[in-house]
């Protein structure tokens, strides 16, 4: 069980109604009940699809999960910081910044971006351990099966090498 | 008069031609070490393409640098006052004062723009891209991509070709790029004009050999 277990889902400057509707749904919010999780915060970017659900409480124990939604805000580093699990669009952006906050984080893949390269990138971080990767239709699936024990820290890197070798090249 | 003719066009095409071999056998060479200080031209591809390329210009020293030309597509309103913010953020206001200048180009094509209308607006973004090249003659151009970067690219080659600056071509291919490069990426590697190609994911450089890899931006 996650201690207050606050989830804050990011679509960036994109629109994601896919995972906007699935987050929205029963059936996931009862995941994350059960997992322990008390609020659901949503940035939901240019989507026009509209959470309805506001809370969501468990008949048996009334443990409640509280849902508010947002569409743009300057600065995501305060949502990041203060969740416990982030669930994010696959834009490197949103991703890195994420991973650098040391938070466990799943990913969406939206399948109906025509180029749809970044998965590329979701793919391969998951393959590595440093995040989780879903599809909207598997996303419940993944919350409830999830052990973010077994993620890894991702091993922050820097520009310093390339800028180094552009400056050795210059002479 | 007329015989002329046939002459004087083989011996400037013979003239192009040599130039280009020129230019290729020095593209990807160091140049000769000195301590001076090279105009930058800063493409910013907009968005995530934005992020990477300022994490590097944030590590280039402000006074080797310089003086610094960003350059976003018009489309584009987010790029350039990022770019200023962290500019104004990291260097000194005497390093600053009339050494940073922030210009919109034309881009060759938007996110869903038919491909029919996209061969008028590239030809239109390539004739601003040179115009504005032309202009600024940098010594170092950085991009990442996407299409913004290509017409700039190609109009500093031709530069290069012409004669008339010899700039030091850089692309890095975006982080989320981990199995195959972007179109950008694909059409600037297969002409061979940059003389620095670097890509983010060891699994890239053994598929393009010619490419760099020094780890990840992030």
């Amino acid at each position: 069980m996650e201690p207050s277990g606050r989830v804050f889902v990011t679509v960036g400057t994109t629109s994601f109604d896919a995972l906007i509707r699935i987050v929205d749904s029963n059936e996931f919010q009862d995941v994350l009940l059960s997992r322990g999780y008390s609020s659901l915060r949503l940035q939901i970017g240019r989507g026009t699809y509209l959470p309805q659900i506001t809370t969501r409480e468990r008949d048996d124990d009334h443990h409640r999960l509280r849902v508010d939604y947002f569409t743009f805000a300057p600065n995501l580093g305060e949502q990041l910081s203060s969740a416990d699990l982030v669930i994010s669009h696959a834009g490197s952006g949103s991703i890195f910044e994420t991973l650098r906050a040391g938070k466990p984080l799943v990913v969406v893949i939206n399948e109906d971006l025509m180029d749809n390269h970044q998965c590329e990138l979701a793919e391969e971080l998951a393959r590595n351990r440093f995040l989780i990767c879903a599809k909207p239709s598997t996303l419940v699936a993944a919350v409830k099966a999830m052990e973010l024990g077994t993620l890894l820290p991702y091993p922050r890197s820097s520009p310093a090498a390339l800028v180094a070798a552009l400056d050795k090249f210059l002479g | 008069m007329e015989d002329w003719f046939p002459l004087f066009c083989g011996a400037a095409l013979g003239l192009v031609l040599w130039r280009l071999l020129v230019v290729y056998a020095f593209t990807g060479k160091p140049r000769a070490p000195g301590s001076r200080a090279f105009k930058t031209l800063v493409v910013l591809g907009s968005g995530g393409h934005t992020a990477e390329m300022l994490n590097v210009v944030e590590m280039l020293r402000p006074e080797r640098y310089s003086p610094r030309i960003y350059l976003a597509a018009a489309s584009d309103n987010m790029s350039l006052p990022r770019a200023r913010a962290a500019e104004e953020k990291s260097s000194s206001a005497a390093t600053l004062v009339g050494a940073r200048h922030y210009l919109q180009i034309y881009r060759s094509r938007e996110v869903g723009q038919s491909y029919l209308t996209s061969v008028v607006t590239t030809l239109m973004a390539i004739a601003h891209a040179l115009w504005v090249v032309f202009r600024i003659r940098p010594d170092v151009v950085l991009c990442n991509g996407p299409g913004t970067c290509l017409p700039v690219c190609v109009a500093a080659f031709l530069l290069k070709v012409l004669g008339l600056k010899w700039a030091t071509l850089v692309y890095v291919e975006s982080i989320a790029r981990v199995q195959k490069l972007s179109l950008t990426g694909l059409i600037l590697y297969r002409l061979h004009a940059m003389d620095l190609f670097y890509v983010q994911w060891p699994q890239l450089k053994e598929r393009f050999p010619r490419s760099l890899y020094v780890g990840r931006l992030m």
